[in-house]
């Protein structure tokens, strides 16, 4: 797998690290326990395309947000997180 | 009919014309007492021990495929029940126990092998870790012994033992532990099920669960709509997406993991033989090729197939362990989905729906559990309470901060 990075061009899926789904919203601090429990352990876990983060940790080092289909692994989008 | 000696005799002599098949390949009724989504091991043991043990005989086992065409007939066939956690333990050895009588009881083969697992370790500090998961092994009444180095040269010449990076200390060495034949577990629990008149129906894929005032009424299928009081789910590697047929957000990603199977040889590794310094873990099938397999790829896949990344990376922690390895052939490669829950433990739970059950997030060890699974996920089913041996793994165990992190990796799923 190849991933488009946005600064450096399309580069070796090995130069990335993984986080996960990047689409769960981190909750305000006195948010409810119901609230940190979605949001650190619940996941839609779709069979179809997905937004997730990569972090290109061996190149620019920017957390990227791609959208892949995780039945084939094209990816559609990447763009800069901070973008 | 019965396998015997007598009967295979019999049949030698008569050409093998006597043969039926195991399993009747049924046709979907339209009301069942349960069914259980789902024609992997898992499900069909739960379906088996639902009838013999619960007495529970109007049960379906709905599978999209064939049955055992996921999972179960894609994992590294180990057996073990070497674990750290009080809340895994107990469960681990229940289905060593359930393994160690299962060809009897099923009247099958299923080539139960006890040859031994042994974990290697490559440090002072790893000696230390695995002393502490075999003394809590011994205290569940498990076997567990640590060989030194001398001892695992004995038993295994071949290893690299003087690698600069990654010298062999000795290992934790389980010796009830071993391999099975994947295949056959489907197989002699779809026999065992069937015979006791559960309805096994294959290409029959669940596309809807009916829910009416929060309890379940039955689910939608390609192959028509089945009611049923009682539905459980044990369809690991897709567990969110037919959870969320409900309406259910399950903790689980899931992630593919690479197997893989070299040229048939004779008779080369004895035992299973797991790497320390990195992830890597290799038997001998009877067939002769080298099974093995190491780390999940690293990032959500719905595909059954791995990269090439993680290929390379297993065959370099082999080459680091067993530099004959090298001279064989990679015969097969495939891959499998997994429900990688965020402790890395399982889930066998009722859910917030009434009547529906959840068996999910086997993470990569699912195989192993095929027998305690069934068996307590049948318990549940039939009398709605957990069995003791699976207490720990509630659905609600994130919420509560009861977590089962055996590796210790947090809410990652890819870590563990």
């Amino acid at each position: 797998m190849r991933i488009p990075c946005p600064h450096c061009g399309e580069r070796a899926s090995e130069e990335f690290s993984y986080l996960g789904a990047a689409d769960p919203v981190r909750p305000a601090a006195d948010a409810s326990a119901a609230e940190w429990h979605d949001y650190v352990y619940l996941r839609d876990n779709p069979a179809g395309v997905m937004r997730e983060f990569w972090h290109h940790v061996h190149g620019c080092r920017r957390w990227l947000v791609v959208a892949r289909d995780v039945r084939t692994h094209a990816i559609s989008a990447a763009v800069d997180a901070g973008a | 009919m019965s396998y015997s000696f007598f009967s295979l005799a019999r049949e030698a002599l008569r050409g093998h014309v006597g043969w039926r098949p195991a399993w009747r390949d049924a046709e979907p009724q339209p009301r069942y007492d349960a069914v259980v989504v789902g024609g992997g091991g898992h499900g069909l043991a739960t379906a088996y021990y639902l009838a013999s043990e619960h007495g529970m005989t109007s049960i379906a086992v709905l599978e999209k495929a064939w049955i055992g065409s996921g999972n179960a007939g894609r994992n590294t066939t180990i057996i073990r029940s070497n674990y750290l956690l009080p809340g895994n333990e107990g469960f681990y050895e229940l289905s060593m126990k359930l393994w160690e009588g299962l060809e009897q009881r099923l009247n099958y083969n299923t080539m139960v092998s006890q040859r031994g697992v042994l974990n290697l370790f490559h440090s002072d500090a790893q000696r230390d870790a695995f002393a502490r998961r075999g003394n809590a092994m011994r205290l569940h009444g498990v076997d567990a012994e640590l060989l030194d180095a001398v001892q695992v040269r004995a038993r295994h010449p071949y290893l690299d033992f003087d690698d600069a990076r990654f010298p062999i200390r000795g290992g934790l060495l389980q010796r009830r532990g071993g391999t099975a034949r994947h295949d056959a577990v489907v197989w002699g629990y779809a026999r065992g099920a069937d015979a006791r008149g559960v309805d096994i129906v294959q290409n029959c894929e669940v596309t809807g669960i009916d829910v009416a005032n929060g309890r379940v009424r039955g689910v939608r299928t390609t192959r028509g709509d089945i009611a049923a009081a009682k539905v459980a789910l044990a369809c690991a590697g897709n567990s969110s997406r037919v959870a969320a047929l409900a309406g259910l957000r399950l903790p689980i990603e899931s992630h593919v993991l690479q197997a893989f199977v070299s040229e048939g040889v004779k008779p080369l590794i004895d035992g299973v033989i797991t790497f320390g310094a990195g992830h890597f873990y290799i038997s001998q099938s009877d067939k002769g090729g080298l099974v093995f397999g190491g780390d999940i790829d690293g990032y959500n896949s719905y595909a059954q197939r791995g990269s090439l990344p993680v290929v390379e990376d297993v065959m370099q922690s082999g080459m680091a362990v067993l530099p004959m390895l090298g001279r064989l052939r990679v015969l097969r490669q495939w891959g499998g989905i997994m429900d990688m829950s965020m402790d890395g433990s399982p889930i066998i739970d009722a859910s917030p729906v009434a009547g529906l059950y959840v068996n999910a997030g086997w993470c990569y060890g699912g195989f192993k559990a095929t027998p305690a699974s069934g068996w307590c996920f049948a318990h549940l089913i039939a009398r709605d309470a957990p069995h003791p041996v699976a207490a720990a793994y509630r659905l609600d165990r994130f919420a509560r901060g009861a977590l089962l992190d055996e590796r210790g990796a947090g809410a990652q799923p890819n870590l563990h």
